[in-house]
């Protein structure tokens, strides 16, 4: 195979060879190259296929703005990742890398045919297209877009890499290391803060190690590179770091760092991190991103062998490599000159360069002379040829009608350069027009930082260096031997003979927008750059438009008819390039992803075969089965025998808050609609809490501890934000209050026994408490010892069933649950969960917060009036109440619902209308919050809001069902044991 | 990430400490002064709120930190924080807002 090596590049060393793979092919590289360089140096320029039209796609640029040049690589053990930048991408021993997009190859692809059909795929085609019938979704829209979606194959394997995270700080963050980086680092490293220096690429140097050899101070720039790394590797205050990409920038200069460790490595070390996220806070950013060069939009310009003239001298330079053997230069920008004099200075064949300019600075034009090079000026390129690399081009000369066909194997572009503002962007810095360089340059800070060099619209080394260094008002002055970086212009549009629509210019590579995309977007009304940018999704691929966003928007601007100020720019979001999910994560990996919060007792739990439900944050337990049952037969069975014997439960998710001081009563007066004046030391109150809007806000049985301490509970769920809203009142309502608030949620571990034996266990496990029912009636609270454990114990009931809640000290939760297990065999204890739970409640027609009431429901509403006080003077949710539209307006009532066939368990959530016959769309009633099986009732049961439910008992409902109609009957939510005798034994 | 002085703590944290609480400064009506409200200044009090595009009082909570409310003074258009003080001290002045930008 030919090699188009021709010199050595600046960061390639040639004693290390290196073996990797293409597609399934051999190639070798050397140790510095990237994939792109190493391809080209083996003469490869076709790498991908485009992702809508599947046309063949070659290397567009040399570094993290390549939007064509995208990947899969494969570390071995199934590490997969897609969609990676053959362009930053360095090459390793053993590395295999594949294109995406292409089947069965990438020379001959079937997907190409939706190029041949392009004509279908108009900006807004998915918008347009799929649309109706309604039916075509499933079966012909869903899958076909599946199938488009996405580029490269998402990974099939767990992700066995380890990922780190750490936070930093400094004085100076400087962000790019060309030579405005580099001077900045230096005169800041004379400072006394620390210097934080980064770049996304291997090595530090930027465009220095990119363009050919230059004299600066004397030295030559190679030189004059290695001495200033020299110094800024000795300062104490400075940390150089390579391979990390500034991904985002955000308030109060914070900016996330991703350094890759290990990709580049044919070893990786045992246990080291893949990429390390570095979350740092500096006094000082210093932005020196450089520019990204812009592609030149005319018909045929995506063809491989086609790049930008600013790519080709990096590989040139950087890398050794030429890109081509017979090259031609089509351009409006100077600096495209310099690139082609340093090629036919390193012995490539440069036929011509085509220059949209109809002048261009004498110098250059003798230059070109002096090299053989023909220039044409006023011309433009028409066509394009070549199936799988370009091979020749027709160029167009607008003022003489002229046409010619030149050969070559390479075509680099340049449409002139954008300033990189993306991190400026992201910290909200304003931008404004620069005329005379047709691009955006950062105006207004908004945040302690500044943009030097190419990024600030300064261009050379020269001035670059200099604005590096001034930044620290240091008074030396760079001086450097440079060909002017010159000038140009930019185009809206590219001259053609050939009608618009014929042709096919590219704006967007990576998501395969044409010029004629953009036109047909503002012609169908989309006027705004950031409409145009959805409909056509110019932009949106994952580049993020590094090199389509200002030619998309000098063609909206042409197309709109308006200033391109006036059109302004899309906004740039973090990150700035592709970032894996594992630096995100970082140690929250596996189990520290989503901590699972356990009770005390769920070890017992978890032995004893539970099914969880996630509640809240908890993990809870659902149901015990035994014996294959499933989760019916579990319930039913749990359900039975705490009714009839004995059942335990696991309440410790409970909230619990202890409030306490002088001022306690008056804070709970205020806090809940529940009055609490009367209620003495040692006994329970069920506690309803509103809204200041009015609604149930949350409940939950409270206890009166001491005059001055209230012991609290809340729903499982609802415990913080109840606190917050505590704190809230407290602190900035009722702060004349003297109260303290404490969580004690975690302290207390909660066994509910519930059953006719719950007495009968207890009794010999408790010394100090009488528990007889007439000293230990229902709704009371007892401290004392359990099997010597301390306890608050608590007689109440949430099934209806003679109740006891005991409340431990979390450590001894377990203990004790284990002792009443062993005691509890001779009454059957069944242990039961949150479903049990559930049923039984819900026979008694207790409510659940949340899920019988949804934030517009009243204690009134529920059918809790009792639970709202008469004479208080103030509680919150008080006035509310009392607004005319919740008093008088018809409202949705809490009932009970009893199916006609009682063997029909209803739908939670399904809707009710009073008429089935009525024409559709029905007036829909309300709907069912909760409905369950009753085992011990043997019919079903449920719960249901309706418009004007009190007014309806005893009517007949309907619930419409895909199937049929469900008729029901509407009830008291009261189902078992009405009088309540079972709960006073 | 914005930095947050806690006037509490007399710290500067990260934002991930503290929660959002609301529009500052709106006083609510004790029990015997709702009751003379009628149902529009009630509605008033609870759901109309100014949105002020630039600085805007309001309330935040250092939820993961001392536990305590404060208010301040914050640009919604830059989202920066120019001042916070604690709960009950007055709004400040504009002479006073000016200040502590320098
Ligand atoms: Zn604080």
């Amino acid at each position: 195979m030919k090699n188009f090596r021709s010199k050595k590049g600046s960061v390639i060393n040639e004693e290390e060879t290196i073996k990797f793979s293409f597609d399934g092919n051999e190639f070798s590289g050397f140790k510095g190259d990237t994939l792109s360089s190493a391809l080209l140096a083996n003469g490869i320029h076709l790498v991908g296929r485009s992702f809508k039209y599947h046309r063949p796609r070659g290397i567009l640029s040399a570094g993290s703005e390549e939007p064509n040049a995208i990947i899969t690589f494969d570390r071995g053990e199934g590490k997969i990742t897609p969609n990676v930048r053959a362009t930053t991408l360095e090459i390793f021993n053993r590395l295999q890398s594949f294109s995406q997009n292409s089947y069965p190859n990438l020379k001959f692809d079937i997907g190409a045919f939706n190029n041949v059909f392009s004509i279908f795929f108009p900006a807004g085609f998915y918008n347009k297209t799929f649309m109706w019938p309604k039916s075509f979704w499933d079966k012909v829209y869903e899958p076909f877009i599946r199938n488009l979606a996405g580029l490269g194959p998402a990974p099939l394997s767990e992700d066995t890499d380890n990922y780190a995270s750490c936070y930093g700080h400094c004085e100076t963050l400087i962000i790019g290391s060309g030579p405005a980086g580099i001077a900045a680092a230096l005169a800041a490293s004379q400072t006394e803060g620390r210097v934080i220096l980064v770049d996304e690429q291997s090595e530090i140097g930027g465009s220095l190690l990119s363009s050919s050899n230059k004299k600066i101070d004397n030295l030559s720039s190679e030189q004059w590179l290695s001495k200033a790394l020299n110094t800024l590797k000795k300062s104490n205050n400075v940390k150089l770091m390579t391979r990390t990409t500034a991904i985002g920038y955000w308030h109060d200069n914070f900016v996330a760092l991703s350094e890759r460790l290990t990709d580049h490595l044919s070893q990786v070390p045992e246990g080291s991190a893949r990429e390390q996220l570095h979350r740092i806070r500096a006094r000082r950013v210093i932005l020196a991103q450089g520019a990204i060069e812009r592609p030149l939009v005319f018909n045929g310009n995506d063809r491989p062998g086609i790049m930008l003239s600013n790519a080709a001298q990096t590989y040139l330079n950087k890398y050794g490599v030429r890109v081509g053997d017979n090259i031609s230069v089509f351009t409006s920008h100077d600096s495209a000159y310099e690139t082609a004099f340093e090629m036919c200075d390193a012995k490539v064949n440069v036929s011509v360069i085509i220059d949209l300019r109809k002048e261009v600075n004498a110098d250059l034009l003798a230059e070109a002379n002096s090299r053989g090079i023909e220039v044409h000026l006023n011309s433009s390129i028409s066509r394009t040829y070549g199936k799988l690399r370009i091979n020749a081009f027709e160029v167009y000369s607008p003022i003489q009608n002229k046409k010619f066909i030149v050969k070559c194997d390479a075509l680099i572009m340049s449409g002139g350069w954008t300033p990189s503002l993306h991190l400026w962007s992201h910290s909200k810095g304003s931008i404004k027009w620069d005329k005379s360089i047709s691009a955006y340059i950062p105006d207004k800070a908004n945040e302690n930082v500044c943009c030097i060099g190419a990024c600030n619209g300064n261009f050379g080394i020269e001035k670059a260096l200099n604005e590096g260094n001034s930044v620290f008002n240091n008074n030396k002055k760079y001086v450097v031997q440079e060909q002017s970086f010159g000038s140009g212009v930019v185009l809206n549009t590219i001259p053609n003979y050939l009608k618009k629509e014929k042709q096919k210019a590219f704006v967007d590579f990576q998501n395969d927008v044409t010029e004629k995309d953009i036109s047909l977007a503002v012609q169908e009304g989309f006027k705004s750059i950031e409409h145009v940018k959805r409909y056509t999704t110019n932009g949106m691929a994952t580049d993020q438009g590094k090199t389509s966003n200002l030619n998309a928007l000098e063609i909206a601007s042409r197309e709109v008819g308006r200033s391109i100020e006036k059109v302004g720019l899309t906004t740039f979001r973090p990150p700035y390039t592709p970032t894996t999910f594992g630096t995100f994560v970082g140690y929250r990996d596996k189990e520290l992803f989503d901590p699972v919060r356990k009770t005390p007792i769920d070890d017992w739990a978890v032995t004893n075969s539970a099914v969880f439900e996630p509640v809240g944050l908890w993990r809870r337990a659902r149901f015990f089965p035994k014996n294959k049952e499933n989760m019916d037969q579990a319930v039913a069975r749990e359900c039975k025998s705490t009714r009839d014997s004995l059942g335990i439960f696991d309440a410790s998710t409970l909230g619990k808050i202890e409030i306490v001081g002088p001022d306690a009563t008056k804070f709970m007066n205020l806090m809940y609609s529940t009055s609490w004046t009367s209620l003495k030391v040692g006994n329970c109150r069920y506690g309803l809490m509103l809204g200041e809007d009015g609604y149930i806000y949350d409940d939950g049985v409270v206890a009166r501890i001491a005059d001055d301490r209230y012991h609290v509970t809340t729903t499982t769920g609802g415990a913080p934000r109840v606190f917050r809203h505590m704190e809230d009142y407290l602190q900035t309502e009722f702060n004349d209050l003297d109260v303290w608030l404490t969580s004690t949620t975690e302290q207390w571990a909660v066994i509910a026994l519930n059953g006719p034996h719950a007495r009968d266990i207890l009794e010999p496990l408790i010394k100090d408490i009488d528990l007889s029912a007439d000293s230990f009636p229902h709704m009371s609270i007892r401290e004392g010892n359990i099997c010597g454990i301390p306890t608050r114990l608590f007689r109440v009931s949430f099934t209806g069933e003679l109740g006891f809640e005991i409340n431990v000290p979390s450590n001894y939760g377990l203990a004790l649950w284990k002792i009443l297990m062993t005691e509890g065999a001779k009454y059957r204890i069944t242990p039961y969960g949150t479903e049990t739970m559930h049923v039984l409640r819900a026979e008694k027609g207790y409510i659940i917060v949340g899920q019988d009431t949804d934030g517009t429901v009243t204690p009134f509403d529920a059918g809790l009036g009792w639970a709202v006080a008469k004479k208080k003077k103030d509680f919150v949710g008080m006035r509310s109440l009392k607004r005319k539209d919740l008093v008088n307006g018809v409202r949705k009532q809490l009932v009970g619902l009893l199916t006609e066939d009682p063997l029909t368990v209803l739908a939670e959530g399904s809707q009710i209308v009073i008429n089935p016959k009525q024409p559709k769309p029905m007036k829909m009633l309300g709907h069912v919050t909760s409905s369950y099986w009753s085992e011990c009732l043997g019919k079903s049961i449920a719960m249901a809001v309706i418009e004007d439910g009190f007014n309806l008992m005893g009517t007949d409902i309907y619930i419409p069902m895909p199937e049929d109609t469900i008729k029901a009957k509407v009830c008291k939510p009261i189902f078992y044991d009405p009088e309540g005798k079972r709960i006073h034994v | 990430m914005l930095l947050i002085h806690c006037p509490y703590c007399n710290k500067k944290r990260p934002e991930v400490e503290f929660a959002y609480a609301g529009e500052a400064h709106i006083e609510r009506p004790n029990g015997i002064n709702q009751l003379t409200m009628t149902d529009e200044e009630w509605s008033n009090f609870m759901f109309i709120r100014n949105n002020i595009r630039g600085e805007h009082a309001e309330r935040w909570w250092h939820n993961s930190g001392c536990n305590m409310f404060f208010n301040a003074i914050r640009n919604t258009q830059t989202d920066k924080f120019i001042m916070t003080y604690k709960m009950g001290e007055n709004l400040p002045t504009e002479k006073q807002i000016k200040a502590a930008k320098k």
